[in-house]
Formats: structure tokens, sequence, C-alpha cells
């Protein structure tokens, strides 16, 4: 983006302030439109399930304009501040939620290559970008002055607090298996067919996805979780003194944070951007060109570089079915979480916390133990083993000796003699064999 | 060419948010707004270590640091809501105390930042992870699982070394991640031991525990 500004002559500063202006936009977009289309689709399956319509009118047959026109209400209605609230937190609350959940699309992952920061510990930072969102909900809580506000936010400290362990163990449990934590990396692993998805690895990562389904659901305050706004209990929990603009800045960065669980999930568990069929690598459209990839190339791509751009007009397109895909799938989830949450009652405090506690964190330590076996003696994941048995007992001592590739002195073997330095090796080595295994089942 | 040096802008420009709210910190009578303060002033400390290509440990910083302030800011907010401590009144004698020890730190650490050698700009090598050639050779390219496999016992940078003095701490640190594992493990069996439920006396209707409090969850 930058070099192109630059080759029409646009000054070099000028040209990376409007680059890097213009990525940020495009994330806020995709920010701001996946939580309109949350909070439409929450309104319709909502009506569907309490069998009524929902939205019918605003914006033609399906009431798609409903959400601006709730946005333009909102924006209207009277910004009111307690006398008993801290002005100054109660003002900057709302932004610093919203702010946290905007910094994770920072590093997230849209189809291949396709992410703003290409991180090598993106999985790390989402998770510890994405925890920064109850700040804000906490602040707002104690700055409200009021002590609906204060248990609402106390009550969200305690369950985000507590579900965030199970939800690092869930992603541990995929880094572990894919040996890095690069979430472009991570997604590239699971191209081919359903099957190299990484919830069909082997059962303990099936397992780990339900897991994660429910800690997502609770970190981002979803019934059956959504204790810190108890209707029911605290009027609106942390919400309560909040109106207007500055209420819709939290909504905005829940169903945000709802997009950016399902995308993660999406992307650790079903594949990320590549769809259950390879239709993009069928047709050639990668990097690589298959048979109408090359087509496409020959036709576009003299348009392409006479407007001075270097694209790969294939790669391209394939990028462009496979961020569709990864919308789709991210959407899928939010839909999973809206109809759990017009189906399943409001759990109980200490029942939340039973949950975490008592299940969810032994079944995900379990799951993370079993992977490790796992990977340790059938790396290339279950129906590698079910359709190539010939290749499992490819076992992982044979593997080591071949993978760390030292170049260094002889008594570097010495070192490597030591079951621990095998394991971790191993463990390291099997990113690239479990690709391996997924082109040997694609030539098949 | 007359390009701006990026790196230099942002660095201030972090570099001033965590200096100014430290002192904000200090100044603030208030201990959420401290703490509120400090989280900022801590994830600034991050955007330095991401603006230095440390990703891993500025991810570090904002999942430590900064969550761990937040639970201070969830113990600050449960034990002061309502109580003397909620704004801050410092003494004379605390303030002299708290300069002289601020003074001291501050000339130690400067002494180290200006015995190292100048800080000089983003130099070629740094800038050597946008080239597509380079990025396999570069070390930033997977710094997280050598640091994994540093703290197992390997360090990688040091196994390909051939002289056999500088491959000394070959071994990593594994010993200081044993050391640290078992400390934080006896501190949560600490935490578990403090903050369990005490039993009451026997014979004072310990066995009727009410419905509410008892139901297990409903599968």
């Amino acid at each position: 983006m930058a070099e192109l500004l630059i080759s029409i002559s646009t000054p070099d500063w000028l040209a990376h302030i409007i680059a890097a202006l213009v990525q940020c936009a495009l994330l806020l977009a995709i920010a701001l439109c996946s939580a309109a289309v949350g909070i439409w689709l929450e309104r319709k399956v909502s009506a569907r399930i309490q069998d009524r319509l929902g939205p019918t009118r605003v914006g033609g047959r399906f009431g798609w304009l409903q959400p601006p026109a709730d946005g333009l209400k909102l924006i209207c209605k009277e910004d009111i501040i307690p006398a008993a609230a801290d002005h100054i937190l109660f003002r900057i609350a709302p932004y610093i939620s919203f702010c946290a959940v905007f910094c994770v699309f920072l590093a997230l992952p849209f189809a291949n290559g396709w992410v703003a920061v290409e991180l090598n510990a993106g999985a790390f930072f989402l998770l510890a970008v994405a925890g920064l969102e109850i700040f804000g909900v906490i602040l707002g809580g104690y700055a409200s002055g009021s002590k609906w506000s204060l248990y609402g936010a106390m009550r969200e400290a305690a369950q985000v607090v507590s579900y965030e362990i199970p939800l690092g163990l869930c992603v541990v449990v995929i880094i572990l298996l894919t040996g890095t934590m690069n979430l472009v990396a991570i997604g590239n692993q699971q191209a081919g067919w359903f099957f190299n998805w990484h919830i069909f690895h082997d059962p303990f990562t099936f397992v780990t996805f339900w897991v994660y389904v429910t800690c997502a659901v609770a970190s981002s305050n979803r019934a059956p979780f959504d204790l810190p706004e108890a209707e029911s209990e605290l009027v609106a929990g942390f919400l309560t003194e909040y109106s207007g603009f500055r209420w819709v800045f939290f909504f905005m960065g829940e169903y945000a944070s709802m997009f950016v669980v399902s995308a993660l999930g999406a992307l650790l568990f079903l594949g990320g951007w590549n769809g259950p069929v390879p239709i993009a690598s069928l047709l050639g459209l990668t990097p690589e060109h298959g048979a109408i990839g090359g087509w496409i190339n020959t036709i576009l791509g003299p348009i392409i570089s006479m407007l001075g751009l270097t694209l790969d007009p294939a790669a391209w397109i394939g990028n462009l079915l496979g961020m569709c895909n990864f919308i789709a799938k991210a959407f899928l989830g939010m839909t999973f979480m809206i109809w759990l949450r017009w189906t399943l009652p409001r759990l109980r405090i200490d029942q939340v916390i039973t949950t975490c506690l008592k299940y969810c964190v032994p079944i995900v330590s379990a799951m993370l133990a079993g992977v490790m076996l796992w990977s340790f003696f059938l790396p290339g994941g279950l129906f590698a083993a079910l359709t190539q048995p010939a290749s499992f007992p490819r076992s992982a001592w044979e593997r080591t000796d071949s993978t760390l590739r030292v170049d260094g002195p002889q008594d570097v073997g010495e070192m490597q003699e030591e079951a621990g330095t095998r394991n971790v090796t191993a463990l390291r080595s099997h990113a690239e064999h479990g690709n391996e295994g997924n082109i040997q089942e694609e030539s098949r | 060419m007359d390009a701006i040096n990026w790196h230099g802008c942002f660095f201030l420009l972090f570099a001033a948010v965590a200096c100014g709210f430290a002192v904000a910190v200090v100044v603030a009578g208030n201990i959420v707004r401290m703490a509120c303060c400090l989280v900022v002033s801590l994830a600034a400390v991050a955007g330095l270590f991401f603006l230095a290509g440390a990703e891993f440990l500025g991810a570090a910083q904002l999942m430590v640091y900064v969550g761990g302030t937040m639970v201070l800011l969830i113990f600050g907010v449960m034990l002061t809501a309502r109580g003397p401590l909620v704004s801050m009144k410092t003494g004379g004698g605390q303030w002299v105390l708290a300069l002289v020890i601020g003074v001291a730190l501050f000339a130690v650490l400067l002494q180290a930042a200006t015995s190292s050698s100048a800080w000089d700009g983003p130099r070629e090598n740094n800038l050597v992870r946008h080239d597509p050639v380079q990025s396999e050779e570069s070390v930033t390219q997977d710094a997280a699982g050598q640091l994994g496999l540093g703290l197992l016992g390997v360090r990688e940078d040091k196994i390909r070394q051939e002289n056999k003095v500088l491959r000394g701490g070959m071994s990593g640190y594994l010993l200081a991640f044993e050391i640290i594992s078992v400390h934080l493990v006896v501190v949560l069996v600490g935490a578990a031991y403090l903050a369990r439920a005490r039993r009451r006396v026997q014979g004072s209707g310990v066995r009727t525990p009410s419905p509410e409090s008892r139901t297990p969850i409903p599968e």
C-alpha cells in the first residue's frame, strides 16, 4: 500500500500514514460490521426461538437496517453521568473496553497472509489482549458509583479471571499440536480437506474444542454465563448507569469480542480460512498456480501490472474465498452462541465457578496430556492413521535425528540422547511432519 | 531521502506515555485511578517491547503485568471501596523516604542505560524481517520456540556454536524454570490452603447445609 502511494509520487511520510490509516479503517469496519450483524442476528434468532418474527420493517423484509436505526436512536439519547460517579473513569471505561477488542483484530488473520500485523506469538498476543476487555468493564462498574454496577463488575472479574485459565490451556493444546504460535501458520497447517482441521486431529482435540466453546461463551459474558449483567438480579450489572453512546461502545465491544472468540475458535480448531473442501487449491488459486489459477493470471496479469500493482490475482481470489470462509465460520460460531443464550437458563455464580474449576480445568488438563501422548505416537492425526496405516509406525524416535538439523560438532549428538530433549524436538518437528502428512494425503 | 524515523517517533510516544502515567500513579490520590494509570504505563512498556520486535515479551507483559494489575485493581476495589484507604494520604516522611529510594534507583538505572552503547535508531539488521528471503535466517522468526526450548534445557543459538567457550550456557534455563515452577506450585497450594472453607465444629449443624448453596450443577 505504502509502496503504491510512493510510486505515484506521494511524500514518503504521508504514504505511510495513509497506508496505516487505511488498514485501521478496514479493521474498524470489520469490527463494527461484525457487531452490527451480530446484533441483527441476535434479534432475529431470538425472535425465531421465541416464535416471533423479530425486526421486519426497517430496511426491507428482513429488517437488516435495524442496527443502524438502533445506533441512531442511541446516539440521540441523553448522556447521563451519575452524581456519585468517578467522572473521568466513567467516561474512559467504554473506550478501554472497545479498544482492547479492537486491538485483537490487529493480529487476527482473515486469510493466508491477510493480517494487519503478523506476530510470531500471535495466539499469545490474542489471549493477552482479549483479557483486557474486562478492564473497561471493571472500571465502568466501579466508576458508576452504584452497587448494582459494582456487583456486576466484581462478578465479571471473578468469572473472566477464572475462565482465562481453561481458555489459555485450550489454546496451548493447539499450540502443542502445531508447534507454533503464529496464527497464519496454524491456519495453513489445516489446509486441505476438512479432516485436516485440528478438531478432527484426534479425540482429545475434539473434546478440547467443546471446552473452548464453553470458556469462550463464559469469557464473553454471554448467557448462560451472563452473571455480570443478570437483569433479573442486578438491573443491568455494570451497564446499569450507562446510557446512549457509551452504552453502545460497551455493546459493540461485547459483540466484537463474540466475533473474536468465534474467529479464534475457527482458526484454531475449524480450519481457519480453509473450507471443508479445498476449492481454492483444487482450482489452483494458490501462490503455486494450478490449472485455473494460471489461466486467470494470464488474463488478469497484464491488467494488474499495467495498474502498477504487484499482486498475484489468482492467489488473491483464493484468499478472498478463504476470507469468506473464515467470516462465515466466525458468524456460525456467533449464531451458536446466540442459540445457546436463548435456550439455556442462567447459571448461579457458584455453578459458574464450579463449571470452570471442577470441570473445564481438569478436562482440558487431561486433554493436554492426551494430545501430548497422541502427537508423540501418532503424529499424523486420526485420519492419517486410519487412511495411511503405513505412515504411522514412523515413530517419534526415528524422526528426531533428521529434524533438528544440527550442523554443529559431534557431541551435540550426546545432547540429544537425553529423552527430554528428544521429546521437545519431536514436538517441534511435528509441525513439519503434520504438513507432510497433509500433502501426502492430498496427492492420493 | 527524508524518511521519518518511525521507530524513533513511536519510541518517544510510548516512552512518554509510560513515564507520564508512571508519574500519574504517584500523584493520583484515588487507589483505583492509581491502578488505572499503572495499567496504561505498563501497556506502554509492552508497546515498547513490540516496537523492539520482542513480540513474545510484549504479549507476556500484557498478560502478566497488565492482567496482574487488573487483579490488583479488583482487590483495591473490594477492600477499599468504602473505606479510609480510598483516597491515600501520604505523609511528609514517606515522601522523603520514597524520594531517596526513587532517586537512588533512578541513578543506578541511568548509569546502566548510559553505559551501554548509544541507541542509534533502526539499523539494517533490524529491518531484515521484512525481507522474505532473509527472514528464514532471522533470529526473531521463531523466537517463542527458541525460548521454549531454552527453558527446557536446549539453547538453539548456542548449540550451533563451535567454540567450546562460547557454547557455555548451552543447557539453557532448565534449573531456573524448574525452581520457578516448584515455587509457583507451592504458592498455589498455599493459596488453596488459605482460601479453603473452614470446617465448623462438630455437632453444630454441619450436616445440614442449605440446599441453595450446596446444589450440584445439573447435568
